[in-house]
């Protein structure tokens, strides 16, 4: 028997080199991750990383464990699926904000109701990078760099933590890429909660977003202790800037599928081959 | 052809029973040694709407529905019309009904033998909760020769959780429905050995996943597939699986390629319109080269269609529907018995070939019910090229191989991580938009195709002559029927493996031909147009295309086909 070797952060990261602009958010959030996972002493072969198409979507090929970058909008249900069949391993799905609140908005919702024990990042940089900067979900109202909305989208951004409770998650967080040391102690917290944990990341994109490095100045660090309580986070979630990070709102509640809840027959096929028989 | 086969409608109000009698005397039958189908045909409404159960019992297994009928019982005809093109009934037919009911014209014009019967009258006198369909049962079962005692039993066995009220009133409406002589002499069909098996297309494409190894389903309910996944709730929980029913399509298929991912045999079913959301990420199935089984269960399209009956109009849409190049496999079952051959074998196919299976099936095939010999199972695969544990580092799960099926690893082993990835990548994984990595990849995922030697299986081949039958999946029986009543030497090909087309034996199997022709159940053409593309015919050949929902008639068939070549 070898003793286990304590690995550091560097050594959860993959030979791949990211493709990210330079003062993209995602490197933090990457070594937020990895960071987390040397925190955590995960073991690689036992963790995936899977998600969807976007800038953040290409972070499963720069960490060193097993992963699946699939197509935009889908990564939440190949994560639930991979969880589902195989409970063993430590599941976690990543992407942005088009990814998850817009094309992939249903499996959002319903993944924070279904309650599958997985964590899910949104690096959620208000635009869609890849695409060359247009408008998501979480755009400000009267964002006008882009070509395609040159009004600004006029459109109400989501509240992307009061959507995750509204549709029951059970455990909800931001984070700033500005502060990756809290961010890691988050995503240890997340990965180790029994349940659905949303973090949701302020991930600047200064590409196409240059206005983001103002998030230095207004971002603050919450104090208070993580509401335990539906009724007050609903009050916090629709009335809040969106720039306090840290854990906000814990709540424990049965995940699924429920523990234990079938018995597995032996012979059971023969039976129910049998069954047909007239 | 009635000394043949017998053939009997039973139509009513949707919800008032009468697919309940119609498996329950199929059953009866099949205990009797008897073989037969029973076809089940709805409106678009659950209740409310009309429903009927379409029998065909036959001395032989039989997988083809009746081209005329010899008794209906109409239990109400306010729904009739709705069946008026399926219902064929002529002056050798027996009309079983109320007084009371005007006949329709239809029925009237036919010159059917007319034979009252006040089934309400009966029900409700013999009991407080008296059914009309379980009296038809026993006026049905005392012409067919069944003890009234069996048929009460059957019953009993089926509203074993209903209250015990229910099940005395269903054994006394038997009962009495045997004990009423009715003046209607029908020839029997000769009964066969005992020991058969009754089942749908649908349980037994559920079955056969199962016994495949598939242990992981997501799915979304829609007709007619739901019934597939409701029997595999209950089975996979037996087995030791997991069924999620998910939000949409986009997530069942998702889902499916996770488990999947995992390591765990996956499935999901669908129908054409789950079929069209799911296509993207079957492409990403095939990129990423994970294993999974689609069961498209056909119905009349496209958009919503005609989303309770049958039509093989998916064809296109499974053979071309994912964008780029991206081969896949698509097989076809040729009757209810052969659902599980090949439902099994596509399973098996698409672990062993690690990429997409889609297998057609329809409307009338998983929702018929047949009497079938124990069903063929298909031989296990031999098991993929195996592969030792690699160092750090060296594992290459897109590794260019001789077959082109690379090294397959899954979470949880040591030492082969990688990223799966529907972006075009190098064998390491890595994306890559080389033209020489894409060149390779696309070279490799499509020879692991059409390298494979898949056998016999491919297509069942019936007779040697002249004229060759093509057909797929669910239309085999009315064209292999169509054969035989052709002046002609036939030689039927039917299709169960229709992506990759095995060109080679196909074209063998045509050899000495003069003429083809293409017969399947829809409006275009489908496999008409494919085969042209796909195949170098040497000799004239012709299409049979009909659109459902009534399912293809051997005898029209067979016209068409004499029309053509001449008596």
């Amino acid at each position: 028997m070898t003793e286990a070797i304590r690995l550091k952060a560097k050594d959860y990261k993959s030979e791949v080199k990211p493709i990210w602009c330079p003062g993209c958010g995602h490197f933090s959030v990457l070594n937020a991750i990895t960071k987390a996972m040397a925190a955590l002493g995960i073991e690689k072969d036992d963790t995936v990383l899977v998600s969807g198409i976007g800038c953040s979507s290409r972070l499963p090929a720069y960490v060193d464990s097993y992963g699946f970058h699939g197509v935009h909008g889908r990564g939440l249900a190949i994560a639930q699926g991979l969880k589902v069949a195989r409970p063993d391993l430590t599941v976690l799905a990543l992407g942005g904000d088009g990814d998850g609140f817009s094309i992939g908005g249903n499996h959002f919702i319903h993944a924070c109701r279904r309650n599958v024990d997985m964590t899910y990042i949104v690096m959620d940089n208000e635009v869609y990078g890849m695409t060359k900067g247009q408008a998501s979900p979480t755009t400000p109202m009267d964002w006008d760099h882009s070509k395609l909305t040159p009004h600004g989208p006029g459109v109400r951004p989501f509240k992307p933590a009061a959507l995750a409770l509204a549709a029951g998650a059970p455990w909800i967080a931001r984070a700033y890429s500005g502060n990756p040391n809290q961010m890691a102690q988050l995503i240890a917290e997340a990965v180790e909660f029994p349940g659905f944990s949303f973090l949701h990341v302020l991930s600047q994109c200064i590409t196409f977003c240059p206005e983001q490095t103002d998030w230095k100045a207004i971002v603050t660090e919450s104090q208070a202790p993580p509401l335990a309580n539906a009724d007050e986070a609903a009050k916090q979630f629709l009335h809040e800037d969106g720039f306090q990070t840290g854990l906000l709102y814990r709540e424990r509640r049965a995940t699924w599928p429920p523990q234990g809840a079938a018995t597995v027959e032996e012979a059971a096929l023969g039976k129910l081959a049998a069954s047909f028989r007239v | 052809m009635s000394t043949r086969s017998l053939s009997i409608a039973i139509t009513g109000a949707g919800g008032a029973g009468v697919i309940s009698c119609g498996e329950l005397l199929l059953r009866a039958w099949a205990r009797a040694g008897g073989r037969g189908l029973l076809r089940k045909a709805y409106g678009p409404q659950i209740r409310g709407g009309e429903s009927a159960a379409l029998l065909k019992l036959t001395p032989d297994e039989c997988y083809t529905a009746a081209s005329r009928y010899d008794v209906v019982v109409a239990l109400d005809w306010d729904n009739f019309s709705r069946f008026e093109d399926e219902i064929v009934l002529d002056a050798d037919s027996w009309v079983l009904c109320e007084e009371a009911h005007e006949l329709p014209a239809a029925v009237v014009a036919a010159g059917a033998r007319i034979v009252h019967v006040p089934f309400a009258e009966l029900a409700s006198a013999c009991h407080p909760e008296g059914r009309v369909n379980m009296l038809a049962l026993g006026v049905l079962g005392r012409l067919l020769g069944l003890p009234a005692a069996n048929l009460a039993a059957l019953a009993g066995e089926k509203l074993g959780r209903k209250p015990g009220a229910y099940r005395e009133a269903a054994t006394v409406c038997i009962e009495h429905g045997a004990a009423r002589d009715i003046d209607c002499q029908l020839p029997l069909p000769a009964l066969g050995s005992r020991g058969a098996w009754y089942l749908s297309g649908n349980q037994a494409a559920g079955l056969a996943a199962l016994e495949a190894g598939i242990r992981f389903v997501a799915a979304y309910p829609i007709t007619p597939a739901s019934d597939v996944l409701e029997w595999m709730a209950g089975g996979l929980e037996r087995v030791g699986g997991q069924l999620v029913q998910a939000e949409d399509e986009l997530a069942a298929i998702n889902m499916t390629i996770g488990a999947a991912f995992g390591g765990v045999p996956a499935f999901t079913a669908t129908s054409g319109p789950g079929l069209a959301l799911m296509t993207e990420s079957i492409g990403l199935a095939v990129a990423s080269e994970t294993p999974v089984t689609i069961l498209n269960v056909m119905r009349g399209g496209p958009s919503t269609g005609i989303p309770t009956k049958s039509e093989q109009s998916d064809l296109n849409i499974a053979l071309f529907g994912l964008h780029g190049d991206a081969p896949h496999l698509v097989l076809a079952p040729l009757d209810i018995a052969d659902c599980v051959f090949t439902t099994g074998w596509a399973v098996q196919l698409a672990q062993h070939l690690q990429t997409a299976a889609i297998v057609l099936s329809d409307q009338f095939l998983g929702q018929s019910t047949a009497i079938v010999s124990e069903p063929r199972r298909c031989t296990p695969l031999a098991a993929s090229p195996a592969q030792g544990p690699q160092d750090a580092g060296a594992y290459l799960r897109y590794r260019l191989t001789g077959t082109g099926i690379s090294p397959l690893a899954t979470p949880g082993e040591a030492n082969q991580r990688f990223t799966a990835d529907g972006l075009e990548h190098n064998e390491k994984g890595t994306p890559s938009s080389r033209q020489s990595d894409h060149q390779r990849q696309l070279a490799k995922r499509q020879h692991k195709l059409t390298g494979f030697d898949f056998g016999d299986d491919w297509a069942r081949v019936e007779g040697d002559g002249p004229v060759a039958l093509v057909c797929f999946g669910s239309s085999s029986a009315a064209v292999a029927e169509a054969a035989g009543l052709l002046a002609v030497g036939t030689r039927v090909i039917s299709l169960r493996l229709l992506a990759p087309l095995p060109v080679a034996a196909f074209s063998a199997a045509l050899k000495g031909c003069s003429q083809v022709f293409v017969v399947e159940q829809n409006h275009s053409g489908q496999l008409f147009h494919y085969l042209r593309g796909q195949l170098d015919f040497r000799q004239p050949v012709h299409s049979y295309a009909l659109a459902g929902p009534a399912p293809l008639v051997p005898e029209h068939i067979a016209q068409a086909i004499t029309k053509v070549i001449g008596s």
